[in-house]
């Protein structure tokens, strides 16, 4: 079966990218959502979009999945144009929208075996609910769902038909941490699978822990793009907080040359971040003298450690700090 | 359970390998069918319009002498009237709100990123429209019969009314579509149900045309509810072909219908 699958696979474009965003503007009336956008996500790969809401997240993959048409650009998904090929498209291609989709009416169990029989070859529907703990709600209507429930399911719908991509459109959004790590776990079992994996989130642990391929996304345009090593530099820090306000100026008299203190936030919730400027940033001797001036002043700090620069880190410095609605 | 969930681990890893395609067309478009018909049977809203409303104003009106309804027994006036009712609340009503929370909910959306064709779509949701007509048309028969309801049935006699029942649905069906395709989906609730009530009243269904102003007949009788209704009363009574007027008035209605249906459905 799967043999059979895999030379039906060959015979079709394996060359280019599983989806090749160029220069894609969408506008709304007088409101430009997207705004020159361009990245490539790779077959087989977790490529996630990450950015703050209103970004332009969702109207790229929307285009994509060929429920939007370009304003101008190009877009290329599986080397076909997603609303000319929509035909060929559709039974290649999983789709996980925000919310909704689903008749209020219809059972859990029941909407994921109408979608499954859809499909030529689908996973076994009783095989994903147990695997996305759907069993106990396979029976009850869409509206009585749980917010994570219906997410879960939405989630399972878009991949019962064995595509070779699958859009997630915010997939761990409201979910609680258990189904959080389920949808996880699932995710990176298709990547392992075989199975490309386009994913809009504003999670940067999210990103981070799942994504080979992180595009960074702000007022419709990339502000950054690459593997999260590359954007997280591997400069380090050492960072502590502690319950006493400290005295940074007499910290930072005590550290070797070129090495900073810098306090991030007020409060006890403060904390705070030293560097040398050498390309490592935080070696044995900032650790050392930090540790001996706390010694040498009776501070305790809390939660001390040396640390790559996060990509949330990176994130704020590219999006700006300011809320977004 | 470790060891339940460490063996459904091994089995999944092959059970996402890309396999993609899609089923066979016919497939498709029985499990949406299945899938609609479930919906409409499980809709007690719906079920009051397309069944209970129904059978009450068949069973009410043959057993009490409020309504002059011409020679003859009252059934033999109302069964037809409420069968072309029963027609219009599941083809027109029920699809028009269950469409227009479906475009609504984003299901129509969703559906479009399947394997399953709008083509396929719009053949499954007929499908179950006239699945849940033929039940409806068993229990109205049934309760009429009881009611002392004789009609003539002779093979034509129903190939003809079956003739009448397909055009009206397919005219309502476009109607429907029209509607639940462009308003907003509670705008389309109460409208759908707006023209539920007038045509019951107006249309020729439980009240003869005939206790109409004279002036308002012939608008009646231009609209498919009275058209449907009237040509069943003479097919079922007569067994005689229909008139040519209920059926070009319903033909014209399922043109016009479906073009603008056609031209204005908006999926989202």
């Amino acid at each position: 079966m799967r043999g059979c699958a895999g030379a039906a696979l060959d015979s079709v474009d394996m060359e280019s990218p599983a989806v090749e965003v160029v220069d894609l503007v969408k506008r709304y009336g007088p409101t430009t959502a997207v705004a020159g956008l361009s990245f490539s996500a790779a077959r087989g790969a977790v490529t996630a979009l990450l950015g703050p809401n209103g970004a332009g997240k969702t109207s790229t993959v929307e285009t994509c999945e060929g429920f939007r048409r370009p304003d101008s650009g190009r877009v290329r998904v599986l080397g076909l144009d997603p609303v000319a090929d929509a035909a060929a498209l559709k039974p290649r291609v999983g789709v996980m929208p925000q919310s909704g989709g689903v008749p209020t009416g219809a059972r859990a169990g029941e909407w994921l075996r109408l979608v499954a029989a859809f499909h030529a070859r689908p996973v076994p529907p009783d095989l994903l609910l147990e695997r996305l703990g759907l069993v106990s709600a396979a029976a009850t209507p869409f509206r009585r769902l749980s917010g994570g429930q219906q997410q879960r399911l939405s989630l399972a719908a878009a991949v019962v038909g064995r595509p070779e991509l699958v859009f997630l459109d915010e997939p761990t959004a409201g979910l609680d941490p258990q189904a959080r790590r389920a949808t996880w776990d699932l995710i990176a079992e298709l990547r392992r699978s075989g199975v490309g994996v386009v994913l809009t989130t504003h999670h940067m642990d999210e990103a981070e822990h799942l994504a080979d391929h992180v595009v960074i996304i702000d007022h419709g345009r990339v502000v950054a793009q690459g593997g999260v090593a590359e954007l997280t530099d591997s400069r380090q820090e050492l960072v502590f907080t502690c319950a006493a306000p400290l005295d940074t100026a007499a910290l930072a008299a005590a550290l070797p040359p070129g090495a900073a203190v810098e306090r991030r936030g007020t409060g006890p919730a403060a904390e705070y971040a030293v560097a040398g400027d050498t390309p490592e940033g935080a070696g044995p001797e900032i650790v050392a003298a930090v540790s001996t001036w706390c010694a040498a002043n009776g501070v305790r700090p809390e939660g001390l450690r040396v640390r790559r620069r996060g990509l949330e880190d990176v994130f704020l410095e590219l999006t700006g700090r300011e809320l977004r609605d | 359970m470790t060891e339940q969930a460490t063996v459904t681990t091994d089995t999944a890893q092959s059970v996402f390998t890309p396999a993609p395609g899609a089923a066979p067309a016919h497939r498709m478009v029985l499990a949406q069918a299945g899938m609609e018909l479930r919906i409409m049977l499980r809709n007690g809203e719906q079920l009051l319009l397309t069944m209970v409303i129904p059978l009450l104003l068949l069973v009410g009106f043959s057993a009490t002498p409020v309504l002059d309804l011409g020679p003859g027994p009252r059934v033999d006036f109302l069964a037809p009237g409420v069968l072309a009712l029963a027609v219009l609340s599941t083809a027109f009503t029920g699809q028009a709100i269950g469409t227009g929370f479906e475009r609504r909910y984003g299901v129509l959306k969703r559906l479009g990123a399947t394997p399953l064709p709008r083509v396929g779509l719009l053949a499954a949701k007929t499908l179950a429209v006239l699945a849940v007509q033929a039940l409806q048309a068993v229990l109205i028969c049934a309760t009429a019969a009881a009611l002392g309801w004789r009609p003539e049935l002779s093979p034509a006699g129903v190939a003809y009314a079956v003739l009448l029942v397909l055009l009206a649905t397919a005219a309502f069906s476009a109607l429907a579509l029209l509607m639940a395709g462009t308003l907003r989906a509670e705008a389309t609730l109460a409208a759908a149900n707006l023209v539920y009530v007038v045509l019951l009243g107006a249309g020729g269904v439980v009240f003869p045309v005939e206790l109409l102003p004279e002036a308002a007949q012939s608008a009646v009788g231009a609209l498919p509810i009275t058209a449907l209704a009237e040509g069943l009363r003479s097919v079922l009574a007569e067994g005689a072909p229909p008139a040519l007027a209920p059926v070009a008035v319903l033909a014209v209605w399922a043109a016009a219908g479906a073009a603008l249906a056609g031209r204005f459905f908006r999926w989202e």
